[in-house]
C-alpha cells in the first residue's frame, strides 16, 4: 500500500468536516464568549476549505476561491462586530460567560 | 228681542258664575273684601238676565223652544246613514227659563245672606268661589239639551255639594257627612248612567229631542216597552239620589253639617230640585209603569220623612226632613201626572224652603253670638230645646218664619197651598182613575204631619219662654244683609206671584206656561191622557182643597194643643205610640240597616279580598319569585361551571402550554444552538431516508 497518497477531494472534505465539528463543539460547549467566537471562526474556515476544495477539484474554477476570499473578509468584519458586542455584554453584565447571560429566559 | 239672541244670553247666564268662580279661586284673596262682592255681582247679573229671559220668553214666545248646539265629538257613521256625534247644546223652553230664574234668584239671595253669615270664616273666599261653581253646574243641568252634558253637570253639582257640606272639614262629622252625601249620590248616579247608556246604545244620541223623536216614531230600546220602562226608572235613580228620595234619603239630614246658607241653597232649594227637574225633563218617555213606581217612591218618601221630622230636636234637621218630605211631594205629583203642579211645588218650595233655612241660619247666627258673648261653648246653638221665646228678640226672623211655615203647611193665600193643593188633587184624580187609593191617603197624612211638625218647630223655637233666660240675654236680631233676603223670600211665598186666584193655580200664568208634555211612549203604556186627567182633577179639586185645608188645620191645632197649651203631653203621646215613636226617632232604622249591610258588608268584603290578596295573589307572586330564584340559581351554576369553566379552561391550557414552552426558552444562546443543530440533524436524517 502506498503510504504517500495523492490528496483528493474527499480528504479536503474530511478535514473540513472535522474542522466544522470542532468549531461546532467549541461553540456549543465553551462558556466564554471569546471562545464561542473562535468556534464560529473555525466553522467559517471549514466552509472556506469546502469552497476552495470544490473550486480545485470541480469545473467551478475561480468562483469558489472568490467566495473563499469573501468569507475571510466577512469573518474579519464579523469578528470586529462580535468583539464589540462582547465588550458591551461585559459592560452590562460584568461577565462574558454565556451561561450567565440568560435574561431572555421564558 | 229676537229668538236667536236667547242662546248667547243663556250662555252668558251660564258662564258668568263660572267666571266668578275662576277669578275667586285664583285671585280671590287679593281682591278687596276677599271677593264676596264679585261673586254676588256676577250671580245678581245672572239673575237679572234670567228674569229678562223669563219675561221675554213667556211674554212673547210662550210656545217656542229654542235649541243651539254643535257637534263636540264626531265618532263616525251610525246606523240609518246619520253621523254618530256627541253634541253640546242649549235648550230653552218654558221649563228652563222658570228653573234658571229660581236657581239664580235663590243663589243671589243666599250670596247676600252669606256675606253676613260667613263673616270672618277661615275659608271665606273659597266658600264664595264654590257657590259660583255650584250655580254654574246647576244652571248647566237646567240649560243643557242632552243627557250626557246633564250627567256631567249632575256630577259637578255632586262635587260642589261635597265641597260645601265639608266646608268645615276640621269637624269629623262634617267630613263624614260630605263623604256620605257623595257616596250615596253615586249609587243613584250609577243607575242614571245605565239608563242613559240604554238610550244611547239604542238611539246613538244623547240629545233629548232626537231620543223623543225616535220613541214617538215607535222605535223602542231593544224593541220592548219593558226596556223603556227600565230606562225611565234607571234615569229616575239619579233623581232618587240627588233629590233624596226613598231609599237614598239618608244623606240629606247629615248634609246639614254644612254652613246654613248652603243648606238653603243646595239642600233645600236647588240641587235637590235637580232630581225633580230631571223627571220633568224626561217625562215624555216615561211609561205608565215607570210613573207609578215614581209616584209610590215619592209618596213613601213624603210619609217617612214627615214622621221622622216630628221627633227631631235639631232646628236644621227638622227642616232637612221637611225638605225630603216636600221633595217626595214633587216626585209624587210628577208620578201621578200632575206635571205642572209638581214642578210648581218645586218653584214655590224653593222660595219658602230657602226662606226657612235662611231664617234658621239667622236664628243659629244670633244664638251663636249670644252664647259666644256669655262664654258658653257647651250649649248647642241648633237645639230647639235651648231656644224658646225668640219671637220678641228677633221679630223680623219670626214673622218671616211664620209666613214660610204657613206656606209649607199649605194654608190658603200662600204659594205652598196652591201647589200642594194641586198635587193632592192630582193624586186623588189618579186614584179615582186607576184605583191607587194609597197615594192620596199618604199625601193627606203627610200634609197633616207637615203642618204639625212645622208648627211644633215654630212654637218650640219662637213662642213660650226662654229655656234659659240669662243664657240668651244678649240675643239680637241679625244684620240687614241677612234679614232683607228673608223679607224678599217671604214676599215670594204669597200666592200672588204664581196665580191671581188664591184657590186655584190652574188659571195662573204658571200653569199656562208649564204644560204637561205629550207622552211619546206607545199607546198601551201611556199614562192617563192629559185631557182626561185634567178633567178628573177639576172634578175632585174642591174635595181635595177641602180635605187639605182640614188636615193642615188639624195638624196646626194638634201642634198648639201639644206644645203651646200643653193639653196633651208629648211624652204620653210618645209612649202611647211607642213603636212608631221609636221608629221615627231612629229614622226608621235606615242608617242602621245601611251601616250593617253596606258599610259592614264592604268591610267584610274587603277583609275577604285582603285574605285572597295575602294568600292567593301574594302566594302566586312569591311562588313566581321562588321559581325565578331557583331558575337563576341554575343559570348561575351553568355560568360558573360551564361557561366560566370553558373560558378558564382555555386560559389554563394556554397558560400551561406557555409555561411548558417557556421552559424551552432558556435565554442561553447555546441551548438554542443545540436545538438548531439537533433539528438540522433530524431533518437531514429524514431527508436521507427519503
Amino acid at each position: 500500500m502506498d503510504l504517500i497518497i495523492e490528496p483528493g477531494l474527499t480528504h479536503f472534505l474530511a478535514v473540513s468536516a472535522i474542522l466544522f465539528s470542532l468549531g461546532l463543539m467549541t461553540v456549543l460547549s465553551r462558556r466564554n464568549v471569546i471562545m464561542v467566537l473562535m468556534g464560529i471562526e473555525l466553522i467559517l474556515n471549514a466552509a472556506n476549505i469546502n469552497f476552495i476544495a470544490f473550486s480545485r477539484f470541480t469545473e467551478l474554477s475561480l468562483e469558489g476561491q472568490m467566495i473563499g476570499l469573501f468569507v475571510v473578509i466577512i469573518a474579519a468584519a464579523e469578528a470586529a462586530v462580535a468583539l464589540a458586542i462582547a465588550l458591551n455584554i461585559y459592560n452590562r453584565f460584568k461577565t462574558i460567560n454565556v451561561d450567565q447571560i440568560s435574561q431572555l429566559k421564558g | 228681542m229676537e229668538l236667536q239672541t236667547f242662546i248667547p244670553l243663556a250662555l252668558l247666564i251660564l258662564l258668568l258664575p263660572l267666571a266668578g268662580f275662576v277669578t275667586l279661586i285664583f285671585a280671590g284673596k287679593k281682591l278687596p273684601r276677599k271677593g264676596d262682592w264679585l261673586a254676588t255681582a256676577v250671580i245678581s247679573m245672572s239673575f237679572l238676565l234670567s228674569l229678562t229671559l223669563l219675561i221675554v220668553k213667556l211674554g212673547w214666545y210662550p210656545d217656542e223652544s229654542i235649541t243651539g248646539s254643535f257637534n263636540w265629538l264626531v265618532l263616525g257613521d251610525a246606523m240609518f246613514g246619520s253621523t254618530l256625534a256627541i253634541e253640546l247644546g242649549i235648550l230653552i223652553d218654558n221649563l228652563t227659563v222658570v228653573m234658571i230664574t229660581v236657581v239664580t234668584l235663590v243663589s243671589t239671595l243666599v250670596h247676600f245672606f252669606s256675606i253676613g253669615y260667613m263673616e270672618g270664616d277661615v275659608r271665606y273666599t273659597r266658600y264664595f268661589a264654590y257657590l259660583g261653581l255650584f250655580s254654574f253646574s246647576m244652571l248647566g243641568i237646567v240649560l243643557t239639551h242632552n243627557l250626557l252634558m246633564m250627567y256631567i253637570f249632575w256630577e259637578l253639582v255632586g262635587i260642589c255639594s261635597y265641597l260645601l257640606i265639608g266646608h268645615w272639614y276640621e269637624k269629623k262629622s262634617a267630613s263624614n257627612a260630605a263623604n256620605k252625601a257623595f257616596i250615596v249620590n253615586r249609587v243613584g248616579d250609577a243607575g242614571m248612567f245605565i239608563g242613559i247608556m240604554i238610550l244611547f246604545t239604542n238611539f246613538s244620541t244623547f240629545t233629548f229631542e232626537t231620543i223623543f223623536e225616535s220613541i214617538s216614531a215607535g222605535i223602542l230600546p231593544f224593541g220592548s216597552t219593558g226596556w223603556l220602562t227600565a230606562a225611565g226608572i234607571l234615569i229616575f235613580c239619579g233623581a232618587v239620589g240627588k233629590s233624596a228620595q226613598f231609599p237614598l234619603q239618608i244623606w240629606l239630614p247629615d248634609a246639614m253639617e254644612g254652613p246654613t246658607p248652603i243648606s238653603a241653597l243646595i239642600h233645600a232649594a236647588t240641587m235637590v230640585a235637580a232630581g225633580v227637574f230631571l223627571v220633568a225633563r224626561i217625562f215624555p218617555i216615561l211609561t205608565a209603569d215607570a210613573l207609578m213606581v215614581i209616584a209610590y217612591i215619592g209618596a213613601i218618601t213624603a210619609l217617612i220623612a214627615a214622621t221622622v221630622a216630628i221627633t227631631q230636636y235639631d232646628f236644621k234637621k227638622v227642616l232637612a226632613y221637611s225638605t225630603i218630605s216636600q221633595l217626595g211631594y214633587m216626585i209624587l205629583g210628577l208620578g201621578v201626572g200632575a206635571y205642572a203642579a209638581g214642578f210648581m211645588h218645586l218653584v214655590t218650595h224653593a222660595a219658602f224652603k230657602a226662606g226657612l233655612f235662611l231664617a234658621a241660619g239667622s236664628v243659629i247666627y244670633a244664638m251663636h253670638h249670644a252664647l259666644h258673648k256669655r262664654e258658653d261653648h257647651h250649649t248647642d246653638a241648633q237645639d230647639i230645646r235651648n231656644m224658646g221665646g225668640l219671637k220678641s228678640k228677633m221679630p223680623v226672623t219670626y214673622w218671616t218664619f211664620v209666613i214660610f211655615t204657613l206656606a209649607i203647611s199649605g194654608i190658603p193665600l200662600t204659594s205652598g197651598f196652591l201647589s200642594k193643593d194641586e198635587i193632592l188633587a192630582g193624586t186623588l184624580a189618579y186614584s179615582s182613575l186607576n184605583g191607587h187609593y194609597l197615594l192620596p191617603l199618604i199625601g193627606f197624612i203627610a200634609a197633616g204631619l207637615t203642618a204639625f211638625y212645622m208648627f211644633r218647630l215654630l212654637i218650640l223655637a219662637f213662642h213660650g219662654n226662654h229655656a234659659n233666660t240669662s243664657r240668651l240675654a244678649d240675643l239680637r236680631e241679625s244684620p240687614k244683609v241677612m234679614t232683607i233676603p228673608l223679607m224678599v223670600l217671604a214676599g215670594l211665598s204669597f200666592f200672588i206671584f204664581y196665580s191671581f186666584n188664591p184657590f186655584g193655580a190652574a188659571s195662573g200664568w204658571f200653569f199656562a206656561a208649564i204644560e204637561r208634555p205629550m207622552s211619546l211612549v206607545p199607546e198601551l203604556m201611556q199614562p192617563t191622557g192629559a185631557v182626561l186627567f185634567h178633567e178628573t182633577v177639576q172634578g175632585v179639586h174642591g174635595i181635595a182643597m177641602f180635605i187639605s185645608i182640614l188636615v193642615a188645620g188639624a195638624g196646626i191645632l194638634g201642634a198648639f194643643l201639644v206644645y203651646s197649651w200643653k193639653k196633651i203631653s208629648a211624652d204620653q203621646l210618645a209612649s202611647y205610640m211607642s213603636v212608631l215613636y221609636r221608629g221615627a226617632v231612629d229614622k226608621w232604622y235606615f242608617d242602621a240597616i245601611y251601616n250593617r249591610v253596606f258599610v259592614d258588608g264592604t268591610i267584610r268584603l274587603a277583609r275577604i279580598l285582603r285574605w285572597f290578596d295575602e294568600r292567593v295573589i301574594d302566594g302566586l307572586v312569591n311562588g313566581t319569585a321562588v321559581v325565578a330564584r331557583k331558575l337563576s340559581q341554575g343559570g348561575r351554576w351553568f355560568d360558573t361551571y360551564i361557561v366560566d369553566g370553558l373560558i378558564n379552561g382555555i386560559a389554563e391550557i394556554t397558560d400551561r402550554a406557555g409555561n411548558m414552552l417557556g421552559k424551552l426558552q432558556t435565554g442561553k444562546v447555546q441551548t438554542y444552538l443545540v436545538y438548531i443543530v439537533f433539528s438540522f440533524i433530524v431533518l437531514f436524517v429524514l431527508y436521507l431516508q427519503i
